[in-house]
């Protein structure tokens, strides 16, 4: 069982990240902000228990039928007028947006923020396609300047500081005058984004929540370009993947709750767009045609496994990045997955295969800050645990993408010894004895330990175990 | 995660005492002076010979069926009905929570749940069951707390160590920044991804020492060895001791 190639892509990329200290800075800053906001918005224990309780509850339930609930999710947005596609891979659903613009006749296309478009790289298909395609959202606007892919699912650009964003719009806006102030930022985008509303041909925007019940598509946001997106072109496409389903338009209220507190701690954010139908002959705006798009891309593959489609219950507010140890160190990029973070420590090996990803499946501690904040009640850390097992051991049957491309003979051999040695008593004490007894003969620098002692010093056995300390204090053995 | 039941909390006669591998190995003094803390209250301790690794490494790198072997050795070892009190919050939730996952389908099943239901992290073990008072012996100190993220997050341990420190009138706790932050051991996380792990046990060891306490307490030999390793390769002078060895050495009658 050779280790694929290329498994070693998060390691590589975060080793460079974390020589980058104004790179650590930037996520160390933001990322304690967003915990202490998010804190603020849990203070009282009892409240985010019920309330996380239900999320869950909610996510588990929507997952439970999600095949007959996305049947009548299509039913309802049919009868409202909005179009439904279904694309099984991100091949499928580019090739979908283009033949939808195409029928428009439509070459400039303006997007709200949305994480399924960036699992489709939807920016370069259309501009290799001849569509300029535009970035809406201030934070991707930036990123899509500067060329890069999002750093974090909620803040794309937080990777950058204050004086990069000022010195790239400087450079990258006719026009622009170099400055750190926000307010006036935020104008030099504003004036670009404006203009291109009214130009656009279509818009292209995600989906937080979609309703069964009655075929409404929910828009979280703050800046006000997912509603300008969604109603000033004449054509709306909507983006999601298929787990983003619920049942009743009463599941949305405690979801969006869990999201926006958990995300930004806000206790709601400035826009919250339900998107229906399209504009009616009485109307005098809205979009002519809405359609929507729901991807699969590996995730009815994660359904099949009872365990693992907890994975599906994510509401993608990020708060499990924030909160890791490991993200806030390296950063979004490293990760190397349009899922960074802990969530996407569990989804990217699953769409990509747990060997090739396999230094994401072990790039955790266990230390469950990610389970701990999790609104929707996703067992990150147990899931992190089951996808090591089905890379190493997997049980027949497995439906996991890669399972059994893991591990390797020498890695399973030690494990096998290891299990023999301390399954035996007499073993193990025998371990212990020379460990103590050889403490002194240890050098400095051993190749074994040199991963440990690259930052430690060469940790040293005491001088008698606690096997022979209680038997000498003479404490019961039985 | 099948979680077990959790009995009353009586006070028992005789307790078993799981010491844990690195414990065993590394912080024998500690394992020690969690008897003592035991015996003191009344409380017989049966220390099991045969005792070995609860099988946490084994089971996080993915290797369950060496962890269910490891698994049941302990679990034949500890058969009589008393609680099991464990100076580590990592082992003891790995015993807690996931010896009954790995037995799932298993005729052992139920022994792993019943067993399960009698494990006890130490510090919460002398609030809560023996409910300790502890009159303080040593010279005024000052001492920092690192939180284990298991013992928080697994096991529940939130006020129970600090409520204990609480009880030394002599000692003062200074707070440690980011306290319930990860130090990076995570077991083979610290090899298999080292550099990150030395960011964060850099990181760690930063804060420590900026608290300028002489005294670093933790209730787990992992986060201990981890951030001990830090702070001699860098020569600071913290003395990085169990929360266990600190509460008897100050406790104890001279």
């Amino acid at each position: 069982m050779p280790v694929e190639p290329g498994s070693h892509r998060f390691r590589d990329a975060a080793s460079s990240a974390l020589k980058d200290p104004g790179l650590r800075a930037n996520f160390r800053r933001a990322m304690d902000g967003l915990i202490s906001k998010r804190a603020a918005q849990f203070a009282d224990p009892v409240e985010w228990r019920d309330l996380k309780r239900l999320g869950s509850a909610i996510r588990a339930r929507s997952l439970a039928r999600l095949p007959e609930l996305l049947e009548r999710l299509e039913g309802r947005c049919l009868g409202n007028g909005i179009q439904v596609r279904w694309a099984e891979t991100t091949e499928d659903a580019n090739r979908i947006v283009l033949e939808i613009l195409r029928s428009h006749g439509a070459t400039r296309v303006v997007k709200g923020k949305s994480m399924v478009s960036e699992e489709m790289h939807l920016n370069e298909f259309l501009e290799e396609h001849g569509v300029e395609s535009l970035e809406s959202d201030l934070g991707e606007y930036i990123i899509q300047l500067d060329g890069e892919t999002p750093s974090h699912i909620i803040m794309p650009a937080i990777h950058k500081n204050r004086q990069q964003i000022a010195r790239l719009l400087g450079e990258k806006i006719r026009g622009a005058r170099y400055t750190e102030d926000i307010d006036e930022l935020t104008g030099i985008a504003r004036r670009v984004l404006r203009k291109k509303f009214f130009e656009a041909d279509a818009g292209i925007s995600g989906v937080n929540f979609a309703v069964a019940e009655t075929g409404t598509l929910c828009l979280v946001e703050n800046e006000g370009n997912g509603r300008m997106s969604t109603h000033v072109p004449p054509v709306h496409i909507a983006l999601m993947g298929l787990e983003k389903v619920v049942e009743n338009l009463e599941d949305v209220p405690p979801l969006y709750s869990l999201l926006t507190r958990s995300a930004t701690g806000q206790s709601i954010t400035t826009y919250f767009n339900m998107i229906t139908r399209p504009r009616t002959e009485a109307e005098k705006d809205g979009p002519l045609a809405v359609y929507l798009v729901i991807l699969d891309n590996g995730r009815s593959r994660i359904f099949e496994d009872p365990e693992l489609a907890a994975t599906l219950r994510c509401i993608r507010c990020g708060a499990c990045m924030n909160h890791c140890p490991v993200y806030t160190r390296v950063g979004g990029h490293a990760y190397e997955s349009t899922y960074p973070g802990p969530i996407g420590k569990i989804l990217a090996p699953q769409t990509d295969g747990v060997g090739a990803r396999h230094d994401l499946v072990e790039a955790s501690s266990l230390c469950g800050a990610c389970g701990e904040v999790c609104p929707v009640g996703i067992p990150i850390p147990e899931l992190i645990v089951r996808l090591r097992q089905e890379a190493a051991q997997p049980e027949p049957g497995s439906t996991v993408r890669g399972a059994g491309t893991g591990g390797s003979r020498g890695e399973s051999l030690a494990w096998r010894l290891w299990a023999k040695s301390h399954r035996h008593p007499v073993l193990y004490r025998l371990l212990g004895l020379t460990a103590t007894r050889l403490r002194r003969f240890i050098p400095g620098r051993l190749p074994v330990l040199a991963a440990w002692t690259s930052a430690r010093s060469t940790p040293r056995p005491a001088a008698r175990t606690l096997h022979e300390l209680a038997k000498s204090a003479g404490v019961a053995d039985e | 995660m099948i979680s077990p039941e959790t009995p009353p909390d009586e006070r028992p006669a005789d307790v078993y005492y799981y010491g844990t591998c690195l414990v065993d190995l590394f912080y024998p003094e500690a394992g020690l002076s969690g008897i003592r803390l035991l015996e003191r209250e009344g409380v017989r301790v049966v220390y099991p010979q045969g005792q070995t690794c609860c099988g946490q490494p084994a089971y996080n790198s993915g290797y369950s069926s060496e962890a269910r072997a490891v698994a049941r050795s302990q679990i034949e070892r500890f058969s009589r009905p008393w609680p099991v009190v464990v100076p580590s919050g990592s082992c003891a939730g790995m015993m807690k929570h996931y010896y009954p996952s790995l037995f799932d389908g298993d005729p052992f099943l139920e022994r792993a749940l019943e067993f399960a239901g009698r494990i006890h992290e130490l510090t919460s073990f002398l609030v809560r069951v023996l409910r300790v008072r502890l009159v303080d012996r040593g010279e005024p100190a000052r001492v920092t707390w690192h939180t284990s993220c298991h013992a928080l997050r697994e096991m529940g341990i939130r006020d129970e160590p600090a409520s204990l420190l609480a009880q030394l009138e002599r000692v003062e706790v200074i707070p440690l920044a980011r306290e319930s932050e990860c130090c990076g051991f995570g077991g083979t996380f610290a090899v298999r991804h080292p550099e990150i792990s030395a960011a964060m046990v850099e990181d760690k060891a930063a804060a420590v020492a900026a608290t300028g306490a002489p005294t670093l307490l933790s209730g787990d030999g992992g986060c201990l060895l981890n951030i001990a390793g830090r702070l001699e390769a860098t020569g600071q002078r913290v003395r990085p001791v169990h929360i266990a060895q600190f509460l008897w050495e100050r406790t104890r009658a001279r």
